[in-house]
């Protein structure tokens, strides 16, 4: 049913609570779905955060016995796991459906039902993952599951198998939704919006997409080789028929370093949108730093067996992937030299997003060059397999990626919640973060390089560890408390009316100029865009008198018929079909019986798929 | 002036195509990695059998060069299939639909026959490597199809209903270049795996 969105005066009834649970079921609106996926990301943010604490309790004394050797296995996979698939990546694509439409002038994605979808089997996915804990089977061999440990020979139990059907259910959402993003971003701009005047978030999503529609589907042919083995006993990674195990470890790193820059070019995107805000000066080198995220992306198709140097492939094969590795770092260090030349000479607005960005920096430069230290192939013989390289990726992901979503959050919040998080709390939030971090993730460069190895349950005293992992420990409840703070902040901003301006920083992009939360239809008039930063070059415009016609900017209600794609219940039914097929796969292997399920699952598919193609879309 | 403007509508797209071809398209692309992958692995894995049988051993070169004729000749029928709809002539739109299910049926019908053949003379995924990634890449080639066929019935069935009209061409379309890629992935599977063998 279409909705006629014309403001009107006069009360109306508040909706009940079923009423609202509907709206939020059959939402296609991009920003509702944002708000899905932002709430849902920090559900498992603090599963997944549990599971580092309990970590850090085992780890904190020699010889502890908190948890088993078993249950730790499954911890540190669930933990990598859960943080990649069901946090960063998501909250990344929180701010996708925030931000993309907002920014090019659009009023809702290319394709509305498939982002609903995505959401929704992305809640499924995540489920269907974290309960193999309730069915004591968590994923056990690592978040990169190596071959061939994973054959059914030597990982028996079910514990791989959610891992492989959990996986594959969540490539699908991040599949779906990354072609949406991407037709989006080129189909749906508004006129005068050139690709080179796009604001740089929506320039990192571009990229991120095309990396993820064409990395994810080498990790689902991986995850389909490791199905059959285990499954229906195939020799892919079977040495005893000739299967190499290694075959396994190319396929998931052609996937797996692509992601890696999948988790961090959006965060780059909300740093140089953050940076000139809170400097008030337009991004130094827009062009270069577009470009350069570009090239990170395609380049990063080239360092693949960097994860691999130890695994024997040859000094040929690990030269030049260690050359490859050194020029990849190019491209990213001249985005932190723009950054810093955009902060220089800046009037900087000490504001809590700006903290972040600033924590970021450091961080990010901090884990990078660790980075750097391990494509030197010698060298990475050494951090291989140790604390190293676990200080390494929580710098860049942490220290990185989520202080710039934290940043994000921050910046972000007025427009998607109508109200401005508390800066004092901020600031709390922000310094217990950064300390507690460093606390938790510095000590791991002594310990890699003093020879800890990697996913070890316990260690004996004589090693000498025990002092800098108890320091960690201490970190790592410190990082809870900030997590605390900010719920904290959140929980009292709620209190608050919701009376945020439509641009509360002084932006430069479309998103403020509309309301603080936007209207279902975003803009009133679609805008008409001359110049990169268009909100600043309006304002700069009449502050110097050379504001001529109208204004391509103004949101006055145009008299037209605002036409938004109705809501529809099929998304989510769709997306139930397939943790009902991969329940009953998983568990036809003990009992034929789950066939049927399996079956369910596909018939709930096709009639999900079926309404969603018969349903009225005008 | 009161002007219609549709979040949906695709009349006005940013480079001037329709965003469900560019969606489609964009998808094919995607699909062009997970092929990739596969017949990546099976081409590493190509003469490392330790045991038989051997591709030389089950193959049958002439029967699976009619299969593939088949499904070359679906294509042909495929565009046929939009070109019917695009003059809006339903019915030959339904006929070749129709004809292009038919034939996508016979291919997967002779890939079945060849499967429980190639059991029959020993040959099973869990036999050897040929084995294992045969049936995986050639399964999953199969599966596309497969999917492929019922979306072709369904465009059959939804044509009856009136719900298919010449307006709706843009879904053929989508529907042939998925057609059309299937296609040309087993012109390559067939090139890799039947005819240059080690």
């Amino acid at each position: 049913m279409a909705t006629i969105a014309q403001p009107y005066a006069g009360t109306y009834p508040r909706p009940s609570r079923w009423e609202v649970i509907w709206e939020w079921i059959t939402t296609v609106d991009h920003k509702k779905i944002a708000k899905l996926y932002l709430v849902t990301s920090f559900v498992f943010f603090i599963l997944a955060g549990i599971e580092a604490l309990i970590i850090r309790l085992q780890l904190a004394r020699p010889d502890e016995r908190l948890i088993s050797a078993e249950t730790y296995n499954e911890l540190f996979t669930m933990h990598g796991t859960m943080m990649i698939f069901l946090v960063v990546m998501p909250l990344g694509v929180a701010f996708f459906n925030l931000l993309v439409p907002l920014q090019i002038g659009a009023r809702d994605v290319a394709f509305p039902r498939l982002n609903a979808l995505s959401y929704w089997i992305y809640l499924f996915g995540g489920i269907l993952l974290t309960s193999s804990w309730l069915f004591e089977a968590a994923p056990n061999d690592g978040w990169f599951a190596y071959a061939n440990l994973t054959e059914k020979t030597f990982t028996p139990g079910h514990n791989l198998d959610f891992y492989y059907v959990g996986l594959q259910i969540l490539g699908i959402s991040s599949l779906i939704g990354a072609i949406n993003f991407f037709v989006t971003i080129l189909n749906m701009r508004a006129p005068g919006m050139r690709i080179m005047r796009m604001p740089p978030f929506t320039w990192m999503v571009m990229v991120t997409s095309v990396l993820l529609f064409t990395a994810l589907p080498v990790l689902a042919v991986d995850l389909i080789l490791l199905m059959f083995d285990r499954a229906y006993a195939t020799n892919f990674f079977n040495p005893a028929k000739g299967g190499e195990p290694i075959l396994w470890q190319h396929l998931f790193w052609l996937f797996g370093h692509p992601e890696v820059y999948i988790m961090i070019l959006p965060a780059f995107g909300i740093i140089s949108e953050i940076l000139p805000t809170f400097a008030r000066k337009p991004l130094f080198g827009y062009p270069v730093v577009v470009l350069s995220g570009a090239a990170i992306g395609v380049m990063g198709w080239g360092v693949w067996a960097h994860h691999m140097f130890t695994v024997g492939l040859g000094a040929a094969a690990n030269s030049a992937f260690a050359t490859t590795t050194m020029l990849i770092a190019v491209p990213t260090g001249i985005k932190i030299f723009n950054w810093i030349a955009t902060l220089w000479g800046g009037d900087l607005q000490m504001k809590t997003p700006l903290y972040f960005a600033l924590g970021f920096i450091a961080m990010f430069i901090i884990g990078g060059l660790s980075g750097v230290t391990h494509g030197i192939v010698p060298a990475d013989y050494e951090q291989h397999m140790t604390y190293y390289i676990v200080a390494h990726f929580h710098y860049v992901l942490f220290g990185g990626a989520l202080f710039a979503l934290f940043g994000g959050i921050y910046y972000w919040y007025p427009k998607l919640f109508g109200r401005m998080l508390d800066e004092t709390i901020g600031k709390w939030h922000f310094w217990l973060m950064l300390i507690g971090f460093n606390l938790t993730f510095g000590p791991f460069h002594m310990l890699g390089l003093d020879g800890m190895p990697r996913r070890i349950y316990t260690y004996a005293a004589n090693n000498g560890w025990g002092f800098w992992n108890m320091v960690s420990t201490i970190g790592a409840f410190t990082i809870a408390l900030s997590i605390l703070v900010f719920f904290w902040n959140v929980y009292v901003t709620s209190r608050k009316p919701a009376d945020a301006p439509a641009d509360p920083w002084d932006g430069r992009s479309l998103e403020w100029t509309i309301p603080s939360p936007p209207p279902e239809y975003n803009f009133a008039r679609i805008p008409v865009v001359h110049a990169r930063d268009p909100l600043w070059h309006q304002k700069l415009l009449r502050r110097y008198g050379r504001a001529t016609g109208n204004d391509p900017l103004a949101q006055e209600p145009a008299d037209e018929h605002i036409h938004m794609p109705p809501r529809s219940f099929y998304p989510i039914i769709t997306a139930l079909g397939l943790p009902l097929m991969g329940y009953g796969f998983i568990y036809q292997q003990d009992h034929k019986a789950f066939w049927a399920l399996f079956a369910a699952g596909i018939i709930v598919l096709f009639l999900g798929a079926f309404g969603w193609a018969t349903e009225p879309t005008e | 002036m009161a002007t219609e403007v549709s979040a949906t509508h695709a009349a006005h797209t940013s480079t001037g195509y329709d965003s469900r071809k560019l969606f489609m398209w964009t998808f094919l692309g995607s699909d062009c990695l997970f092929f990739g992958a596969l017949i990546a692995t099976y081409i590493l894995y190509r003469g490392r059998s330790l045991t038989g049988p051997y591709p030389k051993d089950v193959f049958n070169i002439p029967y699976t060069s009619v299969s593939t004729f088949v499904l070359l000749m679906s294509s042909l029928t495929m565009v046929l299939t939009l070109s019917a709809i695009q003059r809006g002539d339903m019915r030959a739109f339904r006929v070749w639909t129709l004809a292009t299910a038919l034939l996508g049926c016979v291919f997967l019908g002779g890939q079945a026959f060849e499967f429980t053949d190639f059991v029959a003379k020993g040959l099973r995924p869990s036999t050897n490597l040929f084995g294992s990634s045969f049936f995986v890449l050639t399964g999953t080639h199969g599966t596309h199809v497969g999917i492929g066929v019922i979306m072709l019935l369904s465009l059959f069935g939804f044509s009856l209903t009136g719900r298919i009209r010449q307006e709706s061409a843009i879904y053929v379309e989508m529907i042939g270049l998925y057609w059309h890629f299937v296609d040309i992935v087993w012109i390559v599977i067939f090139t890799l795996v039947y005819l240059t063998r080690v």
